[in-house]
């Protein structure tokens, strides 16, 4: 039968019947459920037999800050000129109970990353930027390196459960004690450092043999709970002559009461890490379906404090997924006293730069998915033990970029205040806030946009 | 020596008097007097001091300590000399669980039994118990040697590193990956020179060792069972 001769029923039929009969021209539908990614995950877990793992944090959609807008002033309240009137960025953190609270200039921090997932000059130049910027770096868990502590001015060193190269006169060396109970991208899992990067300094660093694969403990050894925790503040305080803030880390799950029992156990600082918080080296299926979104976060953890009656004395440090000046703007709205960055940071120094687009090809990656930051051959020299690579990375220069980017985040974040009227970020306020999604707005606890409405509220 | 009373005076007077021996040298030996079960009591020492403690202690007594010589004339909460660095920390009675974790060196004595977790992550502690040891001791121990003169509970050296275990008691089962190892001759002539040393009365022979297998060093889908 010819086209020309076909019936209206011939064309009716053959959209019921099976692909033999189907017209060529119709396009392929793929499924939503199995699609190219996910397929690809099937059949990469059937050849290797192992899950994947991977750095960085969640990479799926989320709720985040793009989803908020800063309302600025009109006629019911005034700006502030943006070149001529102050506005004030530095934040103490840790008076609560320190001696020695730490003072910064900028509210923004860069968060644990290990010397062993990164390389000494990536861990060099994170010191001489955030130094160039008057804000502070953090050791991670591997313990802290002559080289971190000389370049860092101010200098958060990490207890975690392994307690890796941990001592006290690196205790009583640091500017404050990071107490780790957990992390955004993993919170419940502990730390992994695949055996390509245990080099001999990092397993000398760790006392562990080198080239094993290290998964670290997800619970620290010696106190399990919110009571033993407030006596390993103690004993961390006893040693280190009540100088030293303790911060305590805690990953996005339950932010209520996680800051609520850290506070109880005496934390100085709450540091609250959200699922785009990133990693060195972690499941996949950790970094994405295990904790809460940042935005989700800051709300609950701040109501905590202000039921407390400890709002800006215990001070709330925030994390993950945090880019620009605007986002530190709506986290510091919404309540938290300072930000902490460490993606952002290592993509300031030049992780992921288009110039290493060649050599990411040559990895089966591309400039801006790179993610393999476990398997020690990064290309721009930073999440890497070989030091070939890492002498690609010169810490002066990217220093320097490190600190550029912390200044112009700090600009823009006092850009959107003063426009808000207000003198110094931390009287930035959720009122300055509104939400562009349902989703959003509930989480942050801010009005849809165009309404009064806040999802949740009463 | 010189006696300090805690019924008397703080914690913290304490802890700041036996730290600053290593600036400000005025005593060498020291006796704190009614404990009473405080927590923290003589905690990041850093100089060669002895240090009697005349009666039971809570948590992490004697931790990080550095150098210094730690008697404590009683029993232990958890944590005992925990992430020690060297020196000595000797408990006369028993002692509550993770006792010497994550110590890096020097040499914990247990006069009495040892809860669970003992040397829990220890990175270079010596350990010697007189009594027994509870489940799950040297779990993830890297580094040092756990001697062991009684028994041992479940899961001994459960994701053992390159620690030792020496037991001459019963060992009610061993963790993932932790195996039975043949005693060779320098492993008896290390505990002869440290029994010697240590006054301990104890026969070399009559001990097993356990170490790791190595099996779950590098990550293979067919040990998945095993975690």
């Amino acid at each position: 039968m010819s086209d020309k001769k076909r019936s209206f029923f011939d064309e009716l039929l053959e959209c019921f019947v099976g692909s033999e009969n189907r017209n060529t021209s119709m396009p392929t539908r793929k499924s939503s459920t199995f699609d190219d990614y996910t397929m690809a995950e099937i059949r990469r877990a059937a050849e290797t037999g192992i899950y994947d793992i991977r750095g960085g944090g969640a990479k799926r959609p989320l709720p985040h800050f793009d989803d908020l807008l800063v309302l600025g002033a009109s006629i019911s309240r005034y700006p502030l000129e943006g070149y001529r009137e102050r506005c004030d960025t530095n934040v103490v953190l840790g008076n609560r109970f320190a001696k020695n609270p730490v003072e910064l200039d900028i509210p923004i921090t860069i968060a644990g990353m290990s010397f062993g997932a990164l390389s000494g000059p990536a861990k060099e130049a994170l010191g001489r930027g955030a130094t160039m910027a008057g804000t502070s770096t953090t050791t991670g868990d591997g313990g802290m390196t002559e080289e971190e502590r000389r370049h860092s001015n101010k200098l958060v060193y990490q207890y975690l459960p392994s307690r890796y190269g941990m001592n006290p006169d690196d205790l009583r060396n640091c500017d404050a004690i990071e107490i780790v109970v957990g992390q955004g991208a993993k919170p419940g899992g502990g730390g992994m450092l695949l055996g390509q990067k245990i080099s001999d300094r990092v397993a000398g660093m760790r006392c562990l043999p080198t080239g094993i694969d290290q998964r670290s403990a997800c619970r620290h050894p010696d106190w399990t709970g919110p009571d033993d925790l407030e006596i390993k503040i103690l004993e961390l305080r006893e040693i280190t002559n009540w100088e030293k803030p303790i911060f305590v880390k805690i990953g996005g799950t339950r932010p209520y009461f996680d800051t609520t029992l850290s506070v109880k156990a005496g934390a100085d600082v709450v540091v609250l890490d959200g699922m785009q918080g990133g990693t060195a080296a972690t499941q996949d299926v950790f970094i994405e379906h295990v904790g809460q979104p940042t935005l989700a976060c800051i709300r609950p953890a701040v109501r905590a404090l202000q039921d407390l009656k400890m709002h800006r004395k215990v001070q709330l440090v925030i994390s993950g997924g945090i880019r620009n000046g605007a986002d530190v703007a709506k986290v510091l709205a919404l309540g938290a006293d300072a930000v902490s960055i460490g993606t952002a940071a290592l993509i300031a120094i030049g992780d992921n730069h288009p110039k290493w687009e060649h050599e990411y090809n040559k990895l089966g990656s591309t400039a801006g998915a790179y993610d393999s930051w476990h398997r020690g051959d990064d290309p721009a020299g930073i999440t890497t033990q070989n030091n070939t690579l890492a002498a690609r990375l010169d810490p002066e220069v990217a220093g320097k970029r490190l600190s550029n980017y912390l200044k112009v985040m700090t600009l823009e974040a006092q850009t959107l205040a003063r426009a808000c009227s207000k003198s110094h970020l931390h009287n930035l306020e959720p009122e300055d806030l509104c939400a562009l999604t349902v989703e959003a707005a509930a989480m942050a606890g801010v009005p849809l946009a165009g309404t009064d409405w806040i999802p949740g509220s009463n | 020596m010189r006696e300090f009373n805690l019924q008397e005076r703080t914690l913290r007077e304490l802890n700041e008097l036996l730290q600053s021996q290593s600036l400000r040298f005025v005593e060498g030996e020291w006796k704190v007097l009614n404990p009473d079960g405080a927590h923290a009591i003589a905690v990041g020492l850093d100089s060669d001091l002895e240090v009697l403690i005349d009666g039971h202690v809570g948590y992490y007594c004697a931790g990080m300590n550095k150098l210094a010589s730690v008697n404590i004339k009683g029993s232990a909460g958890p944590g005992v000399a925990e992430n020690m660095m060297s020196g000595k920390v000797i408990v006369e009675g028993n002692v509550s669980q993770c006792a010497g974790a994550t110590g890096h060196g020097g040499l914990l004595v247990i006069k009495g039994n040892a809860s669970s977790r003992c040397g829990i992550s220890m990175k270079g502690i010596d350990i010697l118990v007189h009594g027994n040891i509870g489940h799950m001791s040297a779990f993830m121990a890297q580094a040092g040697n756990l001697i062991v003169l009684g028994d041992a509970g479940d899961s001994l050296g459960d994701s053992l590193y390159e620690a030792k275990i020496f037991i001459r008691g019963n060992v009610k089962s061993l963790g993932a990956d932790c195996i039975e190892k043949e005693m060779r001759q320098e492993h008896i002539e290390y505990l002869e020179k440290f029994f010697l040393s240590e006054n301990v009365k104890a026969d070399p022979k009559e001990f097993r060792r356990f170490g790791s297998a190595r099996k779950l060093y590098n990550f293979d889908i067919d040990n998945s069972a095993a975690y």
